[in-house]
């Protein structure tokens, strides 16, 4: 074989072309056996002719031979492209390894803004984008009663405004067609007390009482023994219970044998007939906070006399949409309504998804959180673009000179993003254990009552985020610089010292613009945190009207053997006994808490005749002499209750400002008559001031206050305690006298007032938190980025200024330069985002309270606060600049 | 067709391709003239199988094309053995050779000696 001339290797210029090659091949092979033929004595016509003809079908060899052809052509491609994919990230590694504090700090920013946002991706993940955690969940739909109430009557009636008796669940789930299953669980679980005894101390049960299809229509089967039975349903049916598996790990030690023994709760033996799924977390979906231990069977006819306590599940029946099931409540309930005329309401309802029900409302707080990381890593991306565009000084000339030795710009670009893609993956393998972290610390915050909290976690889908915005903030950041250092004039970037005027004024304006853009979004950031953080200030500082400092409550278990003539001196002794203790103040009894749980009954001044529809739901507290007072509420006329106010004695009660304002307008009520209370008008004898006793953020509702000693009716019993000092160390010895009197007392918490308030901002805190670490983070990189860009044009321009100063001018002369040029850019910076912050603000108008989105205040602050800090950011390098001496600078040249 | 020449078993011609390489770069026309002019005309490689036998053995990288000029100054594509080739010329003709020693003990058999007569 000779070697082809130099010439004829340029067959194929143009790039390999296989089925040439096949063609050239195979005439080669007709060509040799016909030079044979004509050899051997054939002409030279029939010698060709032969050679075609022993050949046999050319086409079909030529069609195979370009099949494989493209096909190993295709393969060389491919093989090609991973070994330039490998020697680029060989690449990479080994120039950030000449380079580790610029690799160091880009994958820690990196990590810090991808950290963050896959930590808030999956919190939003479990909240919003996952199904619930029940097979099929989609189809789970929520009943909220009270449709056709005013939004503030709905407010004004609590919880008892929203759910439904006995007998309108029962009758809805009889002639309903849009539901295969309709289900219920009693609301008031915390008003009944469970204790369970006999099992060392007494203790306190957290239980649920639910209908007896609640978790075959949620699709929850015990992992252990059975579901309720029908019987165990009925009055009179064979006392049941379902414990979490929470409650058996802890209570009974996983105990195997568990089903089958009893237990005794208040006073009664319990068969243990199963035990649930870790899975199925009640207190997560339904009641954010609690976390319930037991499950007992609702029996439907003792709670038929009850009013409105059951909260109405269903589960729709397979095409049928949660409109089509609206449409059919519209129509069934106030028909319904019409058939029993003994109804209170026609219980007109909204049906919303149990999806929407338990994170609808966060929704917006969650998007906003979004939207916060998002801008972080923005803030990022532009940071990381600034510190590969300072590096392009050192590189221009190497990637000159690669361009010299022949590498196109594609491929000179595919190696910088290459270094770019290495910079975020890195980052984001260390971001992924920042996220790790700050999930594990949020679904540990076992007090906050946000829903699903405990679930949060990443998983697939976190990781599968974490993987896009990766790969996106590497191609995001590093696009900019590679197209910026790939371009460029060769010749000037190859001749000695030239650190490019030319080129290097292009990056500079496009530096500038980078740095403004970064202040502009840390800007943003700061005033969205700023008012979020001024409404959460504002909350902190409403007036309760009740103090909660130096108090605590704890649950009483109050044994009056049944005869209610008995309470009214056992209530008395209790306290007597408890306000002799040293250290306590006062003490108080009530059977609830402001901001705990809440029911409403009806309150309307005798001779009022209002329409049938008005509001005259008000909140109901039974309280013992002493209550008020030790909460720290403010009578502001009339007088507290007594303990000579017993059941034979003219029944009393005492409202709130809101009650009277709405019940006798403009008169006295000390001494008016009230319906509604009870059977018979009941006389005011006592007005308090308002407090917020279902949310700090709304307004106060009536609220009427009825003695005790008056009323049986009373949902469980808590005293309150104020002390002179710390709660806290009280706790033993206030147990030890309610023990004292009553040896069932169970262990309960001695819980501090101020815990309610907390529980009640919980997720605004929260959210607050969040919101205002992340602009802090934002306002950081920003300042990174500032400092970065000032102090790199202040080592662009060492010369210049060693010109000047040689020239006279003074050090704080080039200070007030460098610091100028700062200013410049800051003020840029602060009034885009200043401009982009008055847009945005608005989308947060609806989590703000009682602040404007465009408060003044905050925004001066802000950006005032963002100034400092960019002036900060940019002393450091102007600093630096003003001790350059004339002499070195000039001489290094 | 002639009677006597023999057709080739599937698989065979890879081997006798390799075989032929082993002294240096062939192109296809004269890796036919080695096979028949070594057979003593009795093996003929027919053109429609073996470009694509070659093409094959060349994706998978037992050989390596290469262009070049022939004898009379033609262009024409050498196959190269490499060292892959060279090892699976090695394991075939191991197993041809057995194949063909086991084939030609069962037809050089005397008699019939079957599992039944032993016992």
């Amino acid at each position: 074989m000779k070697k082809i001339p130099l010439w004829r290797r340029y067959a194929r210029l143009f790039g390999p072309d296989p089925a040439a090659d096949v063609e050239d091949e195979l005439r080669f092979h007709l060509q040799a056996k016909t030079d044979d033929l004509i050899r051997c004595g054939w002409p030279p016509v029939a010698a060709r002719r032969e050679a075609e003809r022993q050949f046999g079908d050319i086409r079909a060899v030529q069609h195979i031979g370009e099949q494989l052809g493209v096909k190993m052509e295709r393969r060389r491609r491919f093989n090609d492209y991973l070994v330039e994919c490998d020697r680029d990230i060989r690449y990479a590694f080994r120039s950030l390894r000449n380079n580790p504090g610029f690799a160091a700090v880009a994958i820690l920013v990196l990590a810090l803004g991808i950290g963050v946002n896959v930590a808030v991706f999956s919190v939003i993940n479990t909240l919003l984008l996952r199904p619930l955690p029940f097979s099929d969940s989609q189809s789970l739909v929520w009943f909220t009663g009270g449709k056709s109430l005013a939004a503030k009557v709905r407010t004004a009636a609590g919880l008892s405004g929203q759910t439904y008796t006995v007998d309108a669940y029962e009758e809805f789930k009889r002639n309903n067609r849009s539901f295969q299953a309709v289900t219920a669980y009693q609301t008031f679980y915390r008003s009944i007390q469970y204790k369970l005894t006999g099992t060392g101390e007494p203790r306190q049960l957290a239980a649920v009482e639910v209908a007896d299809n609640f978790l075959s229509t949620l699709g929850i089967q015990p992992i252990m023994g059975r579901d309720f039975t029908r019987e165990e349903c009925q009055k009179g049916g064979r006392p049941a219970a379902l414990l979490s598996y929470f409650f058996w790990k802890n209570q009974f030690a996983g105990d195997p044998a568990i089903v089958g023994k009893t237990v005794t709760v208040n006073g009664k033996l319990v068969t243990i007939v199963g035990v649930l799924p870790a899975s199925f977390d009640f207190g997560s979906v339904f009641a954010p906070g609690m976390k319930v231990d037991i499950f007992f069977p609702a029996v439907m006819d003792f709670w038929r006399t009850w009013g409105n306590t059951l909260a109405v599940i269903g589960r729709l029946k397979p095409a049928v949409s949660v409109a089509q099931a609206q449409d059919e409540a519209d129509r069934l309930f106030p028909h319904l309504k019409v058939i029993h005329p003994d109804w209170y309401e026609d219980y007109a309802s909204d049906l919303t998804t149990l999806k929407d029900h338990v994170s609808g409302k966060l929704r917006r707080s969650l998007v906003v959180l979004w939207f916060a990381v998002g801008l972080i890593l923005l803030i990022v991306c532009v940071n990381l673009s600034n510190l590969q565009l300072s590096r392009a000084a050192t590189r221009g000339k190497e990637l000159a000179m690669r361009r010299a030795l022949g590498a196109d710009r594609g491929r000179l670009i595919r190696q910088l993003l290459t270094e770019s893609l290495v910079l975020s993956l890195a980052g984001a393998a260390l971001g992924l254990c920042f996220a790790f972290a700050i999930v594990f610390y949020i679904a540990h915050q076992g007090s906050m009552t946000l829903p699903l909290l405990a679930s949060i976690r990443v998983d697939g889908a976190s990781l599968g985020w974490t993987l896009l915005i990766a790969l996106s903030a590497g191609v995001l950041f590093g696009i900019a610089p590679a197209l910026k250092m790939s371009g460029g004039n060769l010749q000037t970037a190859l001749k000695d010292n030239a650190s490019g005027m030319a080129a290097g004024r292009g990056h500079e304006r496009f530096r500038a613009t980078l740095v403004v853009s970064e202040i502009a979004l840390a800007c943003v950031l700061l005033v969205g945190a700023g008012l979020l953080l001024r409404s959460f200030l504002r909350i902190l500082d409403v007036d309760l009207g009740f103090e909660p400092d130096h108090a605590a409550s704890m649950q009483v278990d109050l044994d009056d053997g049944g005869k209610f003539a008995a309470r009214g001196p056992i209530l008395q002794e209790i306290l007597r006994r408890i306000t002799a203790l040293p250290g306590v103040e006062s003490a108080g009894i009530a059977d609830m808490l402001p901001l705990d749980r809440n029911r409403s009954w009806g309150l309307s001044a005798v001779g009022q005749t209002g329409s049938k529809d008005r509001d005259s739901a008000a909140f109901v507290y039974l309280v013992t002499p002493g209550y008020i007072p030790t909460l720290g509420m403010h009578l502001l006329a009339g007088r507290d209750f007594a303990w000579n106010d017993t059941p034979e004695s003219p029944h009393v009660v005492i409202i709130n400002e809101a009650a009277a304002r709405r019940e006798w307008p403009g008169q006295n009520p000390i001494g008016k008559m009230a319906n509604g209370v009870e059977k018979n008008p009941v006389r005011v004898i006592g007005v308090v001031a308002d407090i917020h006793e279902s949310s700090l953020e709304a307004d106060s509702n009536p609220e009427v206050y009825i003695p005790m000693t008056q009323n049986p009716d009373a949902e469980g019993a808590t005293l309150v305690v104020r002390t002179h000092g710390e709660p806290r160390s009280l706790a033993s010895s206030v147990l030890t006298t309610l023990r004292s009197l009553n040896p069932g007392q169970p262990a309960s918490e001695f819980r501090p007032l101020r815990s309610l308030v907390d529980r009640a901002v919980s997720p605004r805190r929260f959210f607050v938190l969040l919101v205002t670490i992340f602009a802090g983070l934002g306002v950081l990189l920003a300042a990174l980025g500032i400092y970065g860009v000032i102090s790199y044009s202040v080592s662009q321009k060492t010369q210049e200024i060693g010109v000047r100063m040689a020239l006279g001018a003074t050090a704080g002369r080039v200070m007030r330069n460098v610091l100028g040029s700062t200013l410049r850019l800051t003020l840029a910076g602060i009034t885009l985002g200043t401009v982009a912050s008055l847009a945005v603000s608005r989308l947060i108008a609806s989590l703000l309270f009682s602040t404007s989105p465009w408060d003044a205040q905050t925004f001066v602050v802000m950006a005032f606060a963002l100034a400092t800090v960019a002036m900060g950011s940019g002393y450091f390098p102007a600093r630096r600049a003003s001790r350059v001496s004339p002499m070195r600078a000039l001489r290094n040249n | 067709m002639d009677k006597s020449r023999l057709d080739l078993f599937r698989g065979t011609l890879d081997v006798l391709i390799l075989k032929s390489l082993i002294w240096g770069p062939l192109h296809g026309y004269s890796i036919t003239d080695f096979i028949r002019r070594l057979s003593e005309d009795v093996l003929l490689v027919e053109e429609g199988t073996l470009y694509p036998a070659l093409w094959r053995l060349e994706s998978k990288k037992f050989v390596e094309a290469e262009w070049g000029l022939s004898e009379n100054n033609r262009k024409a594509k050498y196959y190269r053995l490499n060292h892959t080739g060279r090892r699976k010329l090695q394991q075939e003709s191991t197993k041809w050779e057995a194949y063909v020693n086991a084939v030609a003990k069962v037809l050089g058999a005397t008699r019939r000696n079957t599992p039944e007569e032993l016992a």
